[in-house]
């Protein structure tokens, strides 16, 4: 492989990696600070990707339909943690993953009654449609750059909001003792209920970015979902940092073993996962 | 004095930039009773849990019968012949009482996986489970579901399980916590017979008791040992009155 | 200790307990007499998801491992089957049937241990992470017929130099043949949940901390156990291939994973019991939403959702409150 062919397979694998850390730091942020599971995490990306569909044929911009889903996807954040996940914070993880596999099928069936079940693509917003000029022959979509980037960005805003603001405090604060912060007087619900909604949204804008490359389809939820698990078993739970260099290294391990090994594509990840697993059982940056 | 048969050697245990136990040298011997004192925060527990495995040792060695065992998990401290009570009452309490001893009996069973015969046809193992429950007093109670035990006799049980399987060592770790001046007595009775027959470490706040049944004193403050000795040293002991005892002499 | 009361209680609740199971056990093996085949193999098909559930139970409700894979090893149960059988002859049932346990002990075993050390949460994404590892390579490979999977052309022989003594391409003889399977591990998993290895699952998972404070190598009963699930699914996939005549890789879905999770706790956990009735309970809500909507995976959604919320205990619970209030006490399993 030469250099150039080496550099977009890179590119590919650094954007699939960051777009991957946006879904599982959602659910890592929303297992580590409020201990609960949600296999419905997926979910929040397929919605993200078809409101992208949706709004943009609406409205015709991808970016208005973008901010317009944020706003949508916090109010179903807010809704579901108010109407079904504030029951769960005191039940064990049976329950918890019983209850958000039932979500997983009643968001598929929605979609399914109001959308359809059909493959539809997104359009790339003009601006950003066109390419970077590598050599004579090859050529990366700046699209593609512009994912990486803003993906980037959220990490560098979460890790500064989590770790040097006072919300971040609160929030890890809650994390680590929600009775104590309760009887200090902080409205531990308040808090829960905007992680919450933070969580959905990340996936969701995740689904929305991601829709003009990977198009909108069915069975994207799952598919995300399962990855992401890896992406936390990898790289430990509640840790973000760890989920960002787990989310690289399966960005990596896909991308390329799909090049170098086309049969076995899929099967890298979870190869790197077993071994990992029998290296650190409990990820590489456990949170303690 | 024979050999120790649990010695530890510069045991250091740190959280992130806390250093809960410092260079701790502890040793126990068969026949004797080993008390550590200290005020809360002074790293007993700490030391308790890096004995028995529930924490592993920053540096630092652990000797048991000549062997190094700082490496040793938790359940391999247990199978060569180290107990450990909890101070936080850690029982099975759904099980009955029975069940809780037998199920501690049944660990030292050398071949674990017999899957047709029934666990109650097992006399050897059952006896073992009867006879713990007895020496801790709950002779009568086996048939009742733990967790309907009253407080103190939760702690019984505590120390039963541990005593059913039949350890060289005891760990306890304020066994007396939470207990009436009834069961209090009777437990300090038991430490008394059981002491002839063991190696024990215990952890403890009430001070009668400890006075009562210790042949030998450590005091702890701040993870490091203040002084360690007889109880009559100790009790005499300036430095120990100024760290911990306060104005309550014993 | 006990009064008098509660003890002719008890026994009355033990007495009215033997007399409901003799009542199921003699419907169900005189219930193809008097139905038409559909309904043989429809309570044949559950009678298999029963056989899936009391595997998960042992993992799930005994040993506390919750695993959202085991859909895995039904599959290459299932598989071994299909792999197995030849284009132009039925297989021998007496050797592709226990191949097909061993195959699924295998895998189970080999994944076990990956994923045995993992606690908690770990080991639910760990477990659905290796199933789906599963699905991906009967999925996308051409190793086990892609997605299209096996079809057999035969159902497997029974002969035993020469003799067959039944038929299973026999639909009565298929629902007797899975009720002795279903009672004998049924009876299995008594027995070892009695024996001192069935009382150190549970103990795991009653207090897993202070098992290994007592000694026990748990790491190791958690293999076992794993590997004894898996094996008991293998044996409930090679069944379901043997009365649909063909695999695909849907079996070893999540959807499958999650199904069978959801059986358990509709019968309650940590009940043998339970997981039989859960398996039933499933499969008529199953055949209710379908017959309602096309979109019955909704309601099956909905019900699910409401299940956790509001009845945590599963049906188990209810039937447990039932019998408070009339006798005043429960009786044990």
């Amino acid at each position: 492989m030469d250099f150039y062919s080496f550099l977009i397979q890179l590119l590919n694998a650094i954007q699939y990696g960051l777009l991957l850390f946006l879904v599982a730091s959602g659910l890592t942020l929303i297992f580590g600070i409020m201990g609960i599971i949600n296999l419905a995490h997926g979910s929040f990306y397929m919605i993200g990707a078809y409101m992208a569909f949706s709004l943009s044929s609406l409205t015709g911009s991808l970016f208005i339909a973008v901010v317009l889903g944020i706003a949508l996807s916090v109010i179903l954040g807010i809704v579901l943690e108010w109407a079904l996940f504030s029951h769960l914070y005191k039940r064990d993880h049976l329950e918890q993953v019983l209850l958000t596999y039932g979500l997983i099928l009643v968001f598929e069936e929605l979609r399914s009654l109001i959308v359809g079940n059909d493959v539809h693509g997104v359009n790339v917003p003009e601006i950003l449609n066109w390419s970077l000029r590598l050599t004579d022959t090859l050529s990366y979509p700046v699209y593609r750059l512009f994912m990486s980037g803003v993906c980037l960005l959220l990490a560098l805003l979460l890790y500064l909001v989590i770790g040097h603001t006072r919300v971040g405090m609160m929030i890890r604060a809650g994390a680590s003792n929600r009775e104590m912060v309760q009887s200090l007087g902080l409205n531990i619900n308040l808090v829960y209920r905007l992680v919450f909604a933070l969580g959905v949204a990340l996936a969701a804008f995740a689904g929305m970015i991601a829709a003009p490359v990977s198009s909108v389809y069915p069975g994207m939820g799952t598919g995300v979902l399962i990855i992401c698990f890896v992406v936390v078993v990898i790289g430990g739970i509640g840790s973000i940092w760890g989920a960002l260099v787990a989310a690289l290294l399966i960005g990596i391990a896909d991308t390329f073993g799909k090049v170098l090994i086309p049969e076995a594509a899929g099967i890298t990840v979870y190869l790197l996962m077993a071994v990992i697993l029998l290296w650190r059982p409990e990820g590489l940056f456990r949170r303690a | 004095m024979s050999d120790a048969i649990l010695a530890t050697q510069g045991l250091c245990r740190r959280f992130g930039g806390l250093m809960a136990t410092n260079n701790l040298a502890i040793a126990l011997h068969r026949g004797r009773l080993h008390a550590v004192l200290g005020p809360n925060g002074a790293g007993k527990t700490t030391l308790i849990n890096l004995l028995s495995g529930d924490l592993r040792a920053s540096s630092g060695s652990i000797r048991y019968k000549g062997e190094d065992i700082t490496h040793y998990s938790a359940d391999r401290r247990s199978r060569v012949g180290i107990g450990r009570s909890y101070q936080k009452t850690n029982i099975f309490p759904a099980f009955t009482a029975f069940e809780n001893c037998r199920l501690a009996a049944q660990s030292r069973m050398p071949r674990a996986l017999h899957i047709f015969a029934n666990a109650l046809d097992d006399g050897p193992v059952c006896e073992a489970a009867r006879q713990a429950l007895d020496a801790a007093g709950l002779g009568a109670c086996g048939d009742r579901v733990a967790s309907t035990l009253s407080h103190g006799e939760q702690r019984q049980l505590e120390i039963a399980m541990v005593l059913a399987t039949a350890p060289d060592v005891l760990l306890l770790d304020e066994p007396l916590a939470g207990m009436g001046a009834e069961e209090a007595a009777r437990m300090v009775e038991l430490l008394k017979k059981l002491t002839p027959g063991h190696a024990i470490l215990l952890v403890e706040h009430d001070m009668d008791a400890v006075f009562e049944v210790a042949n030998v004193i450590t005091v702890m403050v701040n993870g490091q040992v203040l002084e360690s000795g007889e109880p009559a040293r100790i009790r005499a002991s300036v430095a120990v009155r100024q760290a911990y005892l306060g104005d309550a002499a014993p | 200790m006990r009064s008098g009361v509660a003890l002719v209680a008890k026994g009355q609740a033990l007495t009215r307990k033997k007399i409901v199971l003799l009542v199921v056990l003699v419907v169900l093996a005189l219930f193809p007499l008097a139905g038409a085949t559909f309904y043989t193999e429809l309570v044949t098909k559950v009678m298999i998801l029963a056989i899936f559930a009391l595997s998960l139970d042992l993992l799930v409700g005994y040993t506390g491992l919750v695993s959202f894979g085991h859909a895995a090893f039904f599959g290459v149960g299932a598989y071994t089957l299909g792999l197995l059988a030849p284009k132009y002859d039925p297989a021998n049932l007496w050797l592709t049937l226990p191949a097909a346990m061993l195959v699924a002990g295998l895998a189970a075993l080999a994944v076990g241990v990956f994923v045995v050390r993992a606690k908690g949460i770990y080991f639910i994404m760990v477990t659905l992470a290796f199933a789906q590892m599963f699905y991906f390579v009967f999925h996308d490979t051409k190793f086990g017929g892609g997605s299209d999977g096996i079809s057999m052309n035969f159902k497997p022989t029974a002969s035993i130099a020469g003799f067959a003594p039944f038929d299973l391409s026999n639909a009565t003889h298929v629902y007797y043949f899975v009720l002795a399977a279903m009672l004998a591990v049924f009876a299995f998993l008594r027995t070892l949940l009695g024996s001192a290895f069935g009382r150190a699952l549970q103990g795991i998972r009653s207090n897993e901390h202070r098992m290994r404070s007592l000694g026990f190598p748990v790491d190791r009963y958690k293999l076992a156990s794993f590997t004894i699930a898996g094996t008991l699914a293998g044996l409930a996939g090679y069944l379901s291939a043997m009365q649909f005549g063909f695999v695909n890789p849907e079996m070893l879905s999540w959807h499958q994973s999650g199904n069978v999770l959801l059986m358990l706790i509709l019968g309650g956990l940590g009940s043998l019991y339970g997981a039989v009735a859960g398996a039933f309970a499933f499969a008529a809500l199953e055949e209710l939403y379908q017959s309602v909507t096309t979109h019955w995976q909704l309601l099956l959604g909905a019900t699910i959702i409401a299940l956790v919320i509001f009845l945590p205990g599963g049906l188990a619970s209810v039937t447990r409150r039932f019998q408070r209030t009339l006798i005043g006490k429960t009786d044990d399993e």
